[in-house]
């Protein structure tokens, strides 16, 4: 019963979402929010694992989506596209939709490299300080996208347009939204698998008591590499779907209001809980396209939601728990944390 | 050739020596004591076996293997196990989850495993968990596998923590102050479960305790040290005895 | 580089060493007395910059709404200076009253307070975007401008009020913090935090001196910084603040000295880079720099390790 739960659960959301968008039932604009949506759920996901479960205090992590952005997108500007930037494409255009979730790959990879300028600082450093680093991760990206001017500098890069017309032109397929939703999915499954382990519980141990893990032969580096590597990968590769969604991006789209909105996100949907990020990520996306039309009063609003959360709900919707600790009568179709715990895995 | 060696041992904090030329030998199947005075230095020696500081000088071998400069995790799991004067367990995790945790330097699956929930994962993480549901039965714990330490009362939660640190199948156990904070009932439970662990396991323990029943009782030989520097050792007898121990920290009256 | 150029760099880091100083002072003696990093201090600067800037207008009579009547430079630079930093010290308290101290008292994790510090500071910003639009403001001329050339240098006398300033209250904090009781009791609850309301001294009301002396110094380095530079941006507060931030954390956050340092340092570093490299390296270079010393001494440089017990 349960082996099949979550592949339904799946199934039924590429139903409601990539499935009408290619039958052409949505909408330019819903299908841009739904995968704008599915961005978030892998971005929360990914800072949860950092923020949440390891308990560090990442402020940055737009940098490393950032990465993952430019990245991605310059390959397949590069190779695929007519570009003004760089010319004539390198290969065929017809190949992008090989070529594209390649690209994504080899910039969460970036991302994950990237991430090493934290990881290591995290293993002689905590809490306040570690957050100062990656803050200054974000100022370093930004600066150094800024001197790239073959890629646009200050003012932006673009021409991913180009390249997922020429995938649609090859396949008619949503493509990016399509590559969003195997993103999701490979997110979730990774991570739920990953914080499920053993191996994985070691990171919760790290944030509970870090040299009571080390003296109980928790190798905590190793850890906190694997640990800063998967989330800002991760990371990295929502970013390079984000570049390919909005088709132009500048420095200042991966700088510190971005941080923050994955800031709120994680905290509303609940540190160490996935339930909850998935759901805050859903609510809170739809929440700034509904406030759209009141411009400015958008970003007032976000910290200030921060604020009250931390006052009067800083654990979240879901605290640390998962959709079936709260609602019991879906432990008979979905693994809870507390059977987790006696078993050791996520399903037996 | 010793279980740990131990030869002038020596460390300071800023301008405070707070270990002096330390020097032990300790052997298979023996339960040694560290007593002295608080602020000795006593934490400061198990913190520097166990790696968390590394020595301004001295020798420390563990089975003829070097210790020094080594991390923290790798000497522990050399077979090294440890508890805290303040009890270290994580609280957001279960009893069950706190000991499959401390089994980390004996797995043997990767990370893609763990990604992928692969069949050499599930197996290998039946037998920790079979291993961890064991041992805890092993201490009477099993009901508690699934609760919050921090729920448990504090003589169960000391428990829990002297059973996780026999997961890594240690031959040495260190213990700090195991009866901190615990009424003449539970000191007795301690020291029988003390002797019952050295019997059960084959470990050598040592043990740093402030309460001289523990020490007299179930130590085979005692060191003493006073703001780092070794003032006596030998039996319990001769410290019991030793004027210089008497005047710094047993006084006149000993139980 | 010739001397002059040398020498005119040197002076210009020293103006803008001074401000981010000031306000990284601010950010240590929060983190003293709180263990908190008040993020949002660098837009109680950004606050402080645009008050000044009404203030100094209202006053002066340079808006189109105009006062019945005329005042002398004489009254209006001081009094606008006294009233901008009460204004903003006022919003520093109230920062602390609303949203920290709620926390404190719940003994929230400090996380959460950090996380609240972070919000505030973009509520500030935000507000300032959505209330006064994105129009930079011009910030009035308070002190007529004059310019002393010395061998080739040219000194003006806002960077020497500025130096001037910077040092005279650096030095009146070190004597608060050192030779005062309440610099004492400040200095006390960074230690201990629960001793020192055994000793007959109200936490609240240390905290809240502790927010009022920092937001006024920040608010007369936004005063300043508006002469010195009168073009007013919302975002000021992160672009100056934060670096002063990073700058205090480098002279080891809690440590008045090594704030003082840190902002020296920052603005030496920003200007010599933009001397002789092009202007967009200034902060990879100065961010870079400021990483790998954190990476040789976490702590920064007059940073104490606070040593756990294990």
């Amino acid at each position: 019963m349960k082996r099949y739960s979550m592949l339904l659960v799946y199934a039924f959301f590429f139903a409601i979402t990539v499935l009408p968008s290619w039958l052409g039932l949505y909408d330019q604009y819903i299908q841009f929010v739904m995968t704008l949506i599915g961005i978030n759920i892998v971005l929360t996901i990914s800072l949860n694992l950092i923020n949440g479960y390891m308990g560090e205090f990442s402020v940055g992590h737009a940098a490393f989506m950032g990465v993952g952005a430019y990245v991605a997108s310059i390959i397949t500007v590069r190779l695929f596209s007519d570009s003004s930037f760089f010319g004539a494409p390198l290969l065929s255009p017809k190949l992008a939709i090989f070529g594209f979730p390649l690209a994504l790959i080899v910039g969460g990879i970036a991302a994950a490299l990237f991430s090493l300028l934290v990881a290591v600082p995290s293993f002689r450093t905590r809490g306040d300080y570690l957050a100062i680093i990656t803050l200054a991760v974000n100022f370093i990206f930004k600066s150094l996208v800024e001197n790239i001017n073959a890629v646009g500098g200050p003012r932006g890069f673009m021409g991913m347009g180009k390249v997922t017309n020429a995938m649609g032109d090859v396949i008619d397929l949503p493509w990016v939204m399509l590559w969003t939703f195997l993103a999701v999915v490979v997110t979730i499954v990774i991570v739920r698998n990953f914080v499920s382990s053993t191996m994985g519980k070691g990171i919760v141990a790290i944030r509970e008591d870090e040299i009571a893990s080390e003296l109980m032969t928790v190798d905590t580096r190793r850890l906190k590499v694997i640990a800063f590597m998967l989330g800002c990968g991760l990371a990295g590769v929502a970013g390079g779907l984000h570049g390919h969604t909005i088709s132009f991006i500048n420095p200042s789209s991966y700088f510190i209001l971005q941080s923050t909105i994955m800031l709120v996100m994680v905290y509303l949907g609940g540190m160490g809980s996935i339930s909850g990020s998935v759901i805050s990520a859903i609510g809170f996306t739809i929440l700034l396209e509904l406030l759209k039309p009141l411009d400015v009063l958008r970003w007032v609003a976000i910290p200030l939601l921060l604020i009250l959360l931390m006052l009067f709900r800083p654990t979240g919707i879901m605290g640390n728990r998962e959709l079936p600790d709260v609602f019991p009568w879906l432990r008979k179709y979905f693994t809870s944390t507390e059977e987790i715990v006696s078993h050791g895995s996520a399903t037996d | 050739m010793a279980l740990l060696q131990i030869k002038e041992l020596t460390h300071s904090f800023g301008g405070l020596t707070a270990v002096d030329d330390f020097n032990l030998e300790l052997g298979e199947n023996e339960t040694v004591g560290l007593i002295g005075p608080n602020g000795a230095g006593k934490t400061t020696v198990f913190n520097l076996v166990c790696g968390l500081y590394k020595p301004s000088q001295g020798v420390i071998a563990f089975n003829g293997t070097s210790l020094v400069g080594r991390r923290p995790h790798a000497i522990t799991s050399l077979g090294i196990g440890r508890t805290f004067q303040n009890i270290r367990l994580w609280n957001e995790l279960s009893v069950l989850d706190n000991l499959r945790i401390a089994h980390f330097s004996q797995i043997r699956y990767g990370i893609l495993d763990s990604f992928l929930f692969t069949a050499k994962l599930r197996e290998e993480e039946r037998e920790v968990t079979e291993e961890a549901r064991e041992l805890l039965k092993l201490f009477n714990l099993e009901g508690s596998e699934k609760e919050l330490p921090r729920n448990l009362p504090y003589g169960l939660q000391r428990r829990v923590e002297i059973c996780r640190a026999l997961v890594m199948k240690p031959r040495l156990l260190l213990l700090d102050e195991p009866a901190a904070g615990m009424n003449p009932g539970e000191i007795s439970g301690l020291m029988d479960l003390v002797r019952w662990v050295r019997e059960q396991f084959q470990v050598t323990v040592w043990i740093i305790e402030h309460q001289m029943r523990v020490i007299m009782g179930i130590c085979d030989r005692i060191k003493v040290i006073d703001f780092g520097r070794t003032i006596a050792a030998g039996t319990p007898e001769e410290i019991r005895n030793d004027p210089k121990v008497i005047e710094a920290y047993l006084g006149e009256e000993v139980a | 580089m010739s001397l002059e150029t040398f020498l005119q760099n040197f002076i210009n880091s020293m103006q803008i060493g001074s401000f981010l100083a000031l306000i990284a002072v601010g950010y240590t003696m929060v983190y003293g007395v709180l263990l908190l990093i008040n993020f949002a201090h660098g837009d109680i600067f950004m606050v402080g910059a645009y008050v000044g800037y009404f203030l100094g207008t209202l006053l002066l009579n340079r808006f189109d709404f105009q006062l019945p009547f005329d005042l002398p430079a004489w009254v209006v630079v001081p009094v606008t200076v006294i009233l901008t930093m009460a204004i903003t010290a006022l919003v520093g308290v109230t920062l602390e009253r609303v949203a920290y101290r709620p926390l404190r008292n719940r003994g929230a994790h400090r996380l959460y307070l950090v996380i609240t510090a972070l919000s505030a500071g973009l509520l500030l910003e935000y507000l300032n975007l959505w209330g006064l639009g994105a129009k930079d403001r011009q910030f009035p001329e308070l002190f007529e401008k004059q310019i002393y050339p010395i061998s080739g240098v040219s000194v003006t006398n806002i960077q020497v009020m500025v130096i001037l300033l910077a040092f005279s209250v650096m030095g009146v904090l070190w004597f608060i913090v050192q030779k005062t009781r309440w610099g004492m009791a400040m200095r006390a609850i960074s230690y201990d935090r629960l001793a020192v309301p055994l000793m007959g001294v109200s936490v609240d009301k240390i905290i809240v001196t502790t927010f009022v002396i920092g937001s006024a110094m920040a608010a007369l380095a936004g005063v300043m910084y508006g002469s010195a530079y009168p073009i007013l941006r919302f975002d000021m507060g992160m672009l100056v603040g934060w670096r002063a931030f990073i700058a205090a954390v480098v002279g080891g956050i809690g440590s008045i000295r090594g704030a003082m340092l840190g902002g020296y340092l920052m603005g030496f570093t920003q200007i010599y880079v933009a001397a002789f490299l092009p202007s967009t390296y200034r902060d990879l270079i100065t961010f870079t720099v400021f990483l790998l010393i954190l990476a040789v001494r976490p702590n920064g440089l007059f940073g104490v390790a606070r040593r756990t017990k294990v």
